[in-house]
């Protein structure tokens, strides 16, 4: 507790594009009331101020990919008494972890001028590889409304309504009309959890998964239903290989396609 | 009970009186929802008038499958039934059941500050299938009777006007004869339509199925129907019947899926079934769901709210200590076991009416008859 009585919360970024953090900042009319009932210690993208921890509630955005982020996530895991992920980079190693799938000293070679300056590691990973995390919210980026669910649960002592069944669900809730079904869209929504309101699907484009696998996520039987339609194995294992490429059953299913 | 047979008078609208048929609801202060296109699908809104119908329009319905296409004609109720059913608006995917704030005692419950999505204006629904108008039925059975009603449902269902409209085209994945839900209206609705079109002729016949429904047909031109046109009203539903090719054996099926419940087959439709909920959810029968508490970030306020919810989730057979179905086999062969077997134990019917929605908008097209006749076929063989 900071000396006004209330929480403080801190915001840390590992390999990120921010975005999840701007999720907080766009939470705009519902940010004013978070500040009144939170102390923001650490907020990079908000202001430069740093308060000392320890904190009640840690926020992480981004996954490991350095040595010194490796170590730098034990210094906040230790001085937080909540760690919670927030995004895909945090939760399953983000888009930046197709790198995993390949040798990371070529990409080194190609994209830098001096690549002996740079220090990183073969693969990137999410928080819960090197940590214990106590909850992850999904998205690329985060629902600004899941966001505030999770703080005022835990600010109420209750627990999240963040569920982790299909993007299906809100689709059917919202009324929008399956487009796998009727369009034939490549649509991952039956293996992706919800918590964007069906957003994509709702404006006619297939959902490609950015909250990652869904509980009980059969990916196979999805991929089993593209393949007898003709789909080659080169596109399934890009249509899993996004923003969670790295997350179990994702990246599960893009290897079984990878030959 | 004192039981009076009534012949229903049949009676001819030309189709311009479908028109007519609207704006009579509509100054009867009624909200008109109907089968409108949107989207690259047939589904239910509202209807301001009747170009609103799909005019011309029908679908292709296979297994995971579904496509609108254009007819060469100008039926208004050439097609069979989109994803949408009438639950929707009976009972909404979401509602709010009541808000509360914090005092020093405890906490005082809130007043609704705000109406109810699109008023308290009664319904009408226009365009009910057969196989929807059971499926109603079957919800006031859940939601209406017994010693716990559903007020929400109630004050909206009290009130609704119900255009039923005789099948004339089932669809590829329709199987209502053999769940004795259509393809003929029966049951109680307040007018009825049948379609009659071909090259030389479009109008409707149109019975009265209650006194409302008699007021507002009184306010629309209609005449009575001659002999020959009451029996091309009896072809469209007779020629619905023979052209639906998908069956369900319903003989003994209570027994026979108690006795299956360790069947091979349900490890197979297991590894196929995706666990998405979408048949669930498209289904007009099914009813689950789950209810959330939410506070506000002060803590001050708080809202419970219902949603539709789904026995393919984890959390919906979470119960002390863990989830009590953790296998997609088990929630598969809970829901059509209940579905089609102990539905009739806890409400004294089938929980089917063979509308064909979870066979057309599962992603990966299984099959309920399928999985019925697989079980039948091996009966016992577990």
């Amino acid at each position: 507790m900071a000396k006004s009585g209330k929480p403080k919360l801190a915001v840390w970024k590992f390999s990120s594009c921010d975005g999840c953090q701007l999720s907080l900042l766009d939470c705009e009319d519902e940010l004013l009331a978070v500040a009144e009932k939170v102390d923001i210690a650490n907020f990079p993208e908000a202001s430069r101020a740093v308060v000392k921890g320890p904190y009640d509630v840690s926020l992480v955005e981004g996954s490991i990919t350095t040595p010194h982020d490796a170590e730098r996530i034990h210094r906040v895991r230790r001085s937080s008494k909540l760690l919670i992920t927030i995004g895909a980079c945090a939760t399953a190693g983000g888009i930046q972890a197709l790198r995993n799938f390949k040798n990371v000293n070529e990409f080194i070679s190609i994209v830098y001028a001096n690549p002996q300056y740079i220090e990183t590691l073969n693969k990137s990973t999410a928080i819960a590889d090197h940590v214990h995390v106590d909850f992850e919210l999904r998205g690329c980026p985060i629902n600004k409304y899941q966001l505030v669910e999770v703080i005022s649960a835990l600010l109420n002592g209750r627990k999240p309504n963040i569920p982790p069944y299909s993007v299906c669900v809100e689709c059917k809730r919202r009324g929008t009309v399956c487009g796998l079904v009727s369009h034939g869209s490549y649509c991952l929504g039956p293996v992706t959890q919800a918590g964007c309101n069906a957003l994509c699907p709702t404006y006619h484009r297939a959902c490609f998964g950015c909250y990652g696998p869904k509980e009980t996520p059969n990916t196979a039987s999805l991929s089993a239903l593209w393949e007898a339609s003709g789909v080659p194995q080169e596109d399934l294992v890009r249509l899993y290989r996004g923003f969670n490429a790295y997350a179990d059953a994702f990246r599960k299913e893009s290897e079984a396609h990878e030959q | 009970m004192f039981q009076v047979a009534v012949t229903a008078m049949v009676y001819r609208i030309e189709t311009a009186a479908v028109q007519s048929l609207i704006e009579v609801l509509h100054q009867q202060n009624y909200s008109v929802l109907g089968p409108t296109l949107r989207d690259g699908s047939i589904v239910y809104d509202e209807l301001h008038d009747a170009s609103d119908l799909p005019m011309g329009w029908t679908e292709e319905q296979r297994p995971g499958y579904y496509r609108i296409r254009k007819r060469n004609d100008e039926a208004l109720f050439g097609f069979t039934l989109g994803p949408h059913s009438w639950k929707k608006f009976l009972f909404p995917s979401i509602s709010k059941l009541f808000s509360a704030s914090r005092n020093a005692k405890g906490f005082n419950v809130l007043k609704d500050k705000a109406e109810p999505k699109g008023g308290t204006k009664p319904l009408a629904f226009f365009g009910v299938r057969p196989c929807e108008l059971h499926a109603i039925e079957i919800q006031d059975k859940v939601f209406a009777s017994g010693d716990y009603k559903d007020p929400q449902y109630n004050n909206v269902r009290a009130q609704v006007f119900i255009v039923a409209v005789n099948c004339s085209h089932p669809a590829e994945t329709c199987f209502c004869s053999s769940m004795g839900t259509g393809p003929g209206v029966e049951g109680q609705y307040d007018l009825a339509l049948t379609e009659i079109i071909d090259e030389k002729q479009h109008f409707f016949l149109i019975e009265a199925g209650s006194p409302k429904g008699e007021q507002v047909l009184e306010n629309i031109q209609h005449h009575p129907a001659e002999g020959n046109e009451v029996s091309k009203g009896e072809d469209v539903v007779r020629t619905a019947a023979s052209n639906m090719k998908r069956t369900l054996d319903t003989r003994g099926i209570k027994e026979l899926l108690y006795e299956n419940a360790e069947h091979p087959e349900w490890e197979k439709v297991g590894a196929r079934c995706l666990s998405c909920a979408n048949c669930t959810l498209v289904c007009p029968t099914c009813f689950c769901n789950t209810v959330e508490d939410s506070t506000d970030l002060g803590g001050t306020e708080a809202t419970r709210t219902r949603k539709w919810d789904s026995c393919f989730t984890l959390d919906f057979s979470y119960i002390h200590g863990g989830n009590i179905r953790t296998s997609t086999k088990a929630r598969y062969r809970q829901w059509m076991t209940h579905k089609l077997a102990s539905w009739i134990d806890q409400f004294g019917t089938s929980g089917c009416v063979g509308c064909g929605r979870c066979i057309t908008w599962c992603p990966v097209g299984i099959d309920i008859t399928d999985e019925t006749r697989v079980i039948r076929d091996n009966n016992g063989s577990a």
